[in-house]
């Protein structure tokens, strides 16, 4: 019993949980921006940056507009990262499979990645400002765009795979590679809708500095705002980690640290293609935004997985 | 959907000077706005009549710090013809070197800011990475990169060498071949045509009406520039184009600029490749003679307006500017009125504000009747202004 207890909490607070999730995604921020950097010929940030980033804000006093509610306004950034440390438990890091596995994982992390989202909303609507409130206005209208065409997208290596269970699809695209090639299209997808689930260029509509100034996060400060930065790291670690387990075979099948070579280098690289549609690319529009993902992202993955479930019959 | 009213500025990371937008939103739609201006007013214009003329040119340099060269340019142009100096032809084309570069590094310095404000970064990098090239060349010629102090009273302060010549036509070369990347790009890139296209429409009837001028309204298909209606320098013999475009919305605006990069390359080699022999410059006397002059002058962002009057002192009696971000302001309500709260800093961006240079006190009043306050009204007036819109300063430690 002790020791369940003791390993639950070293999954959830060290490996993969908040301190490994901190620390990878504080490095592929990291990534993120020399790559960024060094595609708009700048030379970047030095490797620390981010932590420094992150300890700075931490010594920063808390600022509290007097009219948000002060509870929700202080526990949400602390939402926000537990929902994504949680989810990180049931994406395969080290080995096969995630620390915890079901039937109904792959749904369980998709939920759980929507927290995060819910949670910028709630806090740019608490803080009652006008720029807040109009970021977390089009957050959650944004969330309604893309998480539409993300959970189509992956259906169809769902029905490939007969199973709902992320460390069940890993396997099955690592037995047969034919899967990964098959849902390419799928993966370009999700790898839009991650960017949009990211709000990062071009999707970084509820962030636009230049029109609503720092978003459903203006009027955050400080330790709080260091907890949310923290929480978008992680989710883009985790959202890549759950990319590289459903389209790209996951740790295929290689053993212990083995595996997790392949699991960083699989999460490296899907940072790599997100870094290059963020330099690549002009914000767009919310009706823009809403029109891409119902009108285009959504009927090819609804062909995605009609073609899945043609090669499920084949096969 | 309720409406929301949104202030967008004095302070606002779209805004790189201070400038208030009250925009009404219903949703993302903006079904008002309403301009505030005012916060950085210098009295640049009462400064002048302080100085001599000389002196002028350094205060006048200082108007804008991107066109400082067209200020005292067109500043010199009324001065000169008051004083009826006949500035020679070496000195005149040094100007019009100057300008033309300055209106390089202008237009993509601004195409850097559009790209900043629709959130592409790496435009806005790239822009400013190769507008480096001509800061280097102005550098070179002048001495300054922002203000580059080579006007004076009767010609300019710096000759250019022959290395210098070659210097920039081997820049130019370098320039030209990056203006064709972002013609290329701000006409095939998906996204940034999603971002400009028919946004902030200004036809080409309103833009006549409300007296749109520079790249603003050639965009709208008014040919309007001052270096072709009215040429001054050497532009009269130089050949080029005056660039439009028909589309009256963002995305035309960008072409102007993008293309009105090659018409001021091809001014610029004429300009090297004729440099005509002689002095830079003729004396000219410290006192201007009684008389007064309009100038005009074709500045990146539209016509300049200097009107100059001397009562035959060594300081002007009055100078007055008129800077080009004023005669645009006008088309700004209605650009943005009904368009999207995502599309105002692109908007507003478009017509290459320049806040600061633009400021000046006039009173105004229903009645037709003007006057002036004195120091003490002035501020008993700011006290009851912000007194009434709920702000009492009387309440603040150390304020009166």
């Amino acid at each position: 019993m002790d020791c369940t207890v003791f390993s639950s909490a070293f999954s959830l607070l060290v490996f993969p949980g908040l301190l490994f999730l901190g620390a990878y995604g504080t490095f592929a921020e990291w990534v993120d921006r020399i790559l960024y950097a060094r595609m708009q010929n700048r030379v970047g940030p030095p490797i620390y940056q981010p932590v420094a980033d992150f300890i700075k804000l931490m010594a920063k006093e808390v600022i509290i507009p007097e009219a948000a509610d002060k509870g929700l306004f202080r526990v949400l950034p602390v939402v926000a990262v537990a929902s994504v440390c949680t989810a990180m438990l049931m994406v395969p890091a080290w080995g096969p499979a995630g620390v915890v596995s079901f039937q109904g994982d792959l749904v369980a992390v998709l939920y759980l990645l929507t927290i995060p989202t819910a949670t910028f909303f709630l806090a740019g609507w608490c803080s009652s400002s006008p720029y807040a409130t109009v970021g977390s206005v089009r957050a959650l209208t944004q969330l309604f765009a893309y998480e539409v065409p993300l959970f189509l997208s992956v259906v169809g290596p769902a029905i490939l795979a007969g199973s709902l269970s992320v460390a069940d699809i890993a396997a099955a695209f690592t037995a047969n590679p034919l899967f990964i090639a098959v849902n390419l299209p799928g993966l370009a997808i999700a790898l839009l809708a991650l960017q949009g689930k990211l709000e990062r260029v071009p999707f970084d509509i509820p962030h636009a500095e230049t029109e609503v100034v720092g978003g459903p996060f203006t009027e955050y400060s400080g330790g709080l705002l260091a907890l949310f930065l923290l929480a978008t790291d992680m989710e883009m670690v985790v959202g890549a980690a759950l990319l590289s387990a459903v389209f790209l075979g996951g740790s295929l099948a290689l053993p212990g640290a083995l595996g997790f070579v392949a699991f960083l280098a699989k999460t490296l690289g899907i940072v790599f293609v997100l870094s290059l549609t963020r330099a690549l690319m002009a914000r767009i529009r919310i009706e823009q935004m809403i029109g891409l993902c119902w009108k285009i992202l959504a009927p090819v993955a609804l062909l995605q997985i009609i073609a899945d479930i043609l090669i499920k019959k084949v096969i | 959907m309720a409406k929301i009213t949104i202030p967008l500025g004095p302070q606002h990371p779209a805004l790189k000077e201070p400038g208030n937008f009250l925009l009404t939103l219903e949703g993302e739609s903006i079904v008002g706005a309403t301009i505030r201006l005012g916060y950085n007013h210098r009295g640049i214009e009462k400064a002048c009549e302080q100085r001599n003329f000389l002196q002028d040119i350094y205060l006048l340099e200082r108007v804008c710090g991107i066109c400082s060269h067209s200020h005292t340019t067109c500043y010199l142009g009324a001065v000169e013809e008051i004083a009826k100096l006949e500035v020679p032809k070496r000195g005149l084309a040094i100007r019009v070197l100057v300008a033309e570069l300055e209106r390089l590094h202008s237009h993509l310095l601004w195409l850097g800011v559009a790209g900043h404000e629709i959130g592409f970064d790496t435009l806005f990098m790239y822009a400013w990475r190769d507008r480096e090239h001509i800061m280097d060349c102005l550098e070179m010629v002048t001495g300054n990169r922002v203000n580059y102090a080579i006007n004076t009273v009767g010609g300019v302060r710096r000759d250019v060498t022959p290395e210098m010549k070659d210097k920039i036509l081997k820049t130019l070369t370098v320039v030209e071949e990056r203006a064709n990347y972002y013609v290329e790009l701000a006409t095939q890139e998906v996204t940034v045509l999603a971002r400009c296209k028919d946004v902030g429409r200004l036809p080409n009837d309103e833009a006549v009406r409300r007296c749109a001028v520079g790249p603003l309204a050639r965009a709208s298909g008014v040919a309007s520039d001052v270096r072709k209606d009215d040429p001054y320098l050497l532009y009269g013999e130089l050949d080029f184009k005056v660039i439009t475009s028909d589309r009256c919305d963002v995305l035309g605006r960008v072409e102007v600029r993008a293309l009105e990069l090659f018409e001021s390359i091809k001014i610029l080699r004429q300009v090297l490749n004729g440099l005509p022999e002689g002095p830079i410059a003729v004396k000219a006397p410290r006192k201007v003679p009684a008389g007064e002059a309009v100038s005009r002058y074709e500045a990146p962002r539209g016509e300049d307006i200097h009107y100059v009057r001397s009562s035959g002192g060594e300081k002007p009696d009055r100078v007055k500017v008129r800077a080009p971000t004023l005669a645009n302001w006008a088309s700004m309500a209605y650009m943005l009125e009904g368009g999207y709260l995502a599309d105002v800093p692109l908007v507003i961006a478009a017509i290459d504000p320049c806040f600061s240079c633009t400021d000046r006190a006039i009173a105004v009043r229903g009645d037709g009747q003007s006057g002036s306050l004195d120091w003490d009204s002035l501020r008993r007036y700011a006290r009851e202004f912000h007194r009434s819109r709920g702000v009492d300063f009387s309440n603040v430690p150390g304020r009166v």
